[in-house]
């Protein structure tokens, strides 16, 4: 296999004195695409924000191609190469569809060919038609994809998705879907925190199987499809 | 009243309207990107002028001409925004996460420090500029002259809305300070180097403040003064737009200069004042002023005292030290009297400013206009009705109650940054009752001849009067503190939509809170002023509010005890230390933003944190 694009080991994090993760280690190969799964709660959401340096955390190895993050501020992990969509979406409201886009521009690595407006267009059509429009003015599934094409705009070689199928339409949730395959295929790794099951059990390659801040399960989605006691303890379904 | 004479009144209000927005734009600017109200920007605005009055009769030596004269003003404006990038390095990088109070108090350290500066560098003499080469001559509209740089100025107005209006829109620096101006956090997990931005955004609001003030220097002598008049006005003009937003702050410049030229017709004497009213008119109207929205993320971060067992010796404390100040007088001369007795009176006026920061998270900017009300409300009762001290003591107390409870009913309102600067704008709206109101209050001179009564007149009486006072008034606040009226004040300050849920009346409570925490401060400024005999409008000045706040950051917010501590170190510290420098506002300045930036649990919660870590 080859070198891990995310490496993270022995991950812990807490808000306060209250402590949220307890040791999580896992990897994110490149190109590959890894569901966080796991009920409310348990830490999900925590370990993208961790990750991202957005909560205070320790481990004995957080790297992102081999630079440690640990202690980076969160603009230093973004030129990194890691991308981040945080749950809410949280789009920049008095912002055009283009100007949002603007604010997540970043070079690209030589040799890799850049993400440009036209081609996120391709991906999220449904954009092309409200490039001049406030995020105010958009729904929560348009939002979305803008989020996501923001990020990509920074041209990251992995990309942090927390929720992207919560609070939005069925339609848009293939949408979604189709879009996490097509940045797969552009070699975009793809780590997604996710409560609908259906949707994580679709697109991903691995998951992990996060239980009150520690893994209970790692290995291939085949895998935790057939382990059905499993999946009944942990995640309900 | 002719339509000329109109027209040219329109015209002055449009000159003074264009000058207030230049400067008042960088402020709400760097107050959109940063979430600091900069009270330093007055000060930018100050240099700036200083620094064109003494650079551009310089230039205008070697080669005069309009294009040497519109240089200076530029490189003066330059030279401030330098300035500016160097307190964001310094200073303002360091608080961005410390609450409100922290860094306006950091701020305003700024501001006593460039004052002391100012003189340094340039004198104590105020400078008039040169007049512009080529906008000398009056221009003729209506059959009227009118200046024709004021005409520039007109149109300096509009010019610079139109380039920030283009630097926000078409640059990528722009769209980058819009977006920072919404949510930060995110700005950073896209890859935004924020230190970049925030000294950009800095450097830009120091020069248009810089601006502001460079052009001036042909209208109005550089003096010491200009700091504070145009910080307060800049004030009104950012809440009346709506704090951030630079056409709101057009607006709302337009609408003053308008009200300024117009109202000293109506009320030569109450111009400040209809300034003042229409900011506490809009915000009661619309909380977030014309184009301001509430704030999404994040919200006030109050700090305040936390809940812990009544300690069971406290009040066998307390007795032990009032008995033991009661003793003073047989040891003490007569001016060591005199100190205690000011120091008594400023530790309530800490105490009652407690109980609206540290108790109920409000932070209060303007906490003088209590204080000043009660000194004039006794001063004025002696004056006009002929009372005794006995009866204008609790006039003064009644008077700030009731002021209070007028200026509560508007703030109560409010949160956050907007609850502080109606506050501030309250204390200046009396500021300038009692400055031009000269009929009545005396005005600049104040009022003179406020004498205790007989038996109180003496050195020691006095004292002991006022300890009396002070250990009551103080003692049943503590009590209002431990009682369930204080913990609902607590607990509306940590959360008030969570207090709101189980049945809290919120504004009541805080409304209570102003009530009785003006009224207190009004028995101090009472006994205040009959100890010195007079008054004068500087009790209801902004720096005396930022001495009581300074206090209560000296002895520390979080504790009960702290600004009592804090008043009596710092007066004493004055005492000492002001006769022997004329750089003591320098000194001040630079104590209060040690104090935020390595020190801000005060000198009772550090003592207490020490003893806590080692418990």
């Amino acid at each position: 296999m080859t070198a891990p694009l995310l490496d993270v080991a022995n991950l812990t994090a807490a808000y306060g004195h209250a402590q949220v993760l307890f040791g999580l280690s896992f990897q994110l190969h490149p190109g590959e695409v890894v569901a966080l799964v796991g009920r409310n709660g348990a830490g999900k959401t925590t370990t993208l924000k961790a990750i991202m340096g957005l909560v205070t955390a320790t481990a004995d190895r957080l790297a992102f191609r081999q630079t440690s993050l640990l202690g980076l501020p969160t603009y230093r992990i973004a030129r990194v190469g890691l991308g981040y969509v945080p749950e809410d979406r949280r789009v920049f409201t008095d912002l055009t569809v283009d100007e949002n886009l603007e604010v997540g521009r970043k070079a690209a690595r030589a040799g890799v060919s850049p993400w440009t407006p036209e081609r996120l267009f391709d991906l999220f059509p449904n954009l092309a038609e409200m490039r001049g429009r406030r995020g105010n003015q958009m729904s929560g599934g348009e939002q979305q994809m803008l989020t996501i094409a923001r990020t990509l705009m920074g041209n990251p070689d992995a990309i942090l998705l927390d929720e992207p199928s919560e609070g939005i339409a069925p339609v848009i949730v293939q949408m979604m879907a189709g879009a996490i395959r097509a940045m797969k295929a552009e070699g975009v790794a793809v780590l997604l925190s996710e409560q609908n099951w259906a949707f994580a059990a679709g697109i991903s390659d691995r998951a992990c199987v996060i239980e009150r801040g520690e893994i209970r399960f790692q290995g291939s989605m085949e895998a935790l499809m057939a382990d059905a006691e499993l999946r009944a303890d942990t995640l309900g379904v | 009243m002719d339509l000329s004479f109109l027209a040219i009144q329109a015209l002055n209000g449009l000159a003074s309207a264009s000058s207030l927005f230049i400067t008042a734009c960088g402020l709400t600017l760097v107050f959109g990107v940063t979430r600091i109200v900069n009270f330093a920007h007055g000060s930018l605005y100050m240099i700036g002028a200083y620094t064109a009055a003494t650079l551009v009769p310089w230039l205008l030596e070697l080669s005069f001409g309009p294009v040497t004269f519109w240089a200076g003003i530029l490189v003066s404006a330059l030279v401030v925004g330098l300035i500016g990038v160097l307190i964001e390095v310094l200073l303002l990088r360091r608080i961005y996460g410390a609450p409100e109070l922290f860094q306006l108090l950091a701020t305003f350290g700024v501001v006593l420090v460039v004052q002391d500066l100012v003189v340094q560098v340039f004198g104590p003499q105020d400078i008039l500029g040169p007049r512009a080469p080529g906008l000398r001559q009056p221009v003729e509209i209506l059959g009227r002259r009118f200046p024709s740089y004021e005409l520039v100025l007109i149109a300096a107005g509009p010019v610079v809305l139109g380039l920030v209006w283009l630097l926000l829109r078409k640059t990528r620096f722009g769209v980058l300070v819009r977006a920072a101006t919404q949510d930060r956090e995110m700005v950073a997990s896209l890859g935004v180097n924020q230190a970049l931005l925030f000294t950009g955004t800095l450097f830009l609001g120091a020069f248009l403040a810089g601006l502001g003030g460079a052009l001036q220097i042909p209208r109005v002598a550089a003096n010491t003064g200009m700091d504070l008049s145009i910080i307060a006005e800049s004030f009104v003009v950012t809440v009346v737009g709506g704090m951030g937003s630079v056409p709101g702050a057009f607006l709302a410049a337009l609408i003053i200069g308008q009200l300024q030229a117009f109202g000293i017709l109506i009320f030569p004497k109450g111009t400040l004042v209809v300034v003042f009213l229409l900011m506490a008119v809009v915000l009661a109207v619309r909380p977030f002023g014309l184009f301001g929205r509430p704030e999404v993320i994040g919200g006030t971060h109050a700090v305040g005292i936390a809940s812990r067992k009544p300690q069971r010796n406290g009040m066998i404390w307390g007795i032990g030290i009032v008995a033991l100040l009661a003793c003073l007088p047989l040891v003490a001369d007569q001016y060591l009297l005199k100190v205690a007795t000011e120091i008594l009176i400023f530790g309530l006026f800490a105490f009652s400013l407690q109980i609206l920061i540290g108790v109920g998270g409000l932070v209060s900017f303007g906490h003088a206009a209590f204080f000043g009300l009660g000194a004039y409300g006794a001063a004025l009762g002696v004056k006009w009705l002929g009372a005794p001290m006995e009866a204008a003591l609790p006039l003064g107390l009644v008077l700030a109650g009731a002021g209070a409870a007028l200026i509560g009913a508007f703030v109560v309102r409010l949160s956050g940054i907007y609850l502080a600067m109606m506050t501030l704008a309250a204390a200046q709206i009396l500021y300038a009752v009692a400055f031009q109101w000269v009929d009545v209050t005396g005005g600049d001179n104040g009022i003179v001849g406020v004498w205790p009564s007989a038996w109180a007149s003496g050195q020691s009486a006095y004292y002991l009067l006022t300890l009396t006072l002070v250990a009551a008034t103080v003692f049943l606040l503590k009590r209002l503190i431990d009682a369930p009226f204080g913990y609902a004040l607590r607990a509306a300050r940590d959360s008030e939509s969570r207090a709101e849920a189980i049945g809290l009346k919120v504004r009541r409570h805080r409304w209570l809170a102003f009530v009785v925490s003006g009224a207190a401060a009004g028995m101090a400024g009472g006994i205040y002023a009959f100890s010195r005999g007079s008054v004068d409008p500087s009790l209801l000045g902004i720096p005396t509010s930022v001495d009581a706040l300074t206090m209560l950051l000296l002895g520390g917010i979080q504790t009960v005890t702290g600004p009592l501590v804090g008043a009596g170190v710092l007066h004493a510290l004055r005492d000492q230390i002001m006769p022997l420098t004329s750089l003591w506002r320098l000194l001040l300045g630079l104590s209060i933003i040690a104090m935020v930036l390595i020190f801000p649990r005060g000198l009772v919660g550090t003592i207490r944190h020490w003893r806590e870590e080692r418990a």
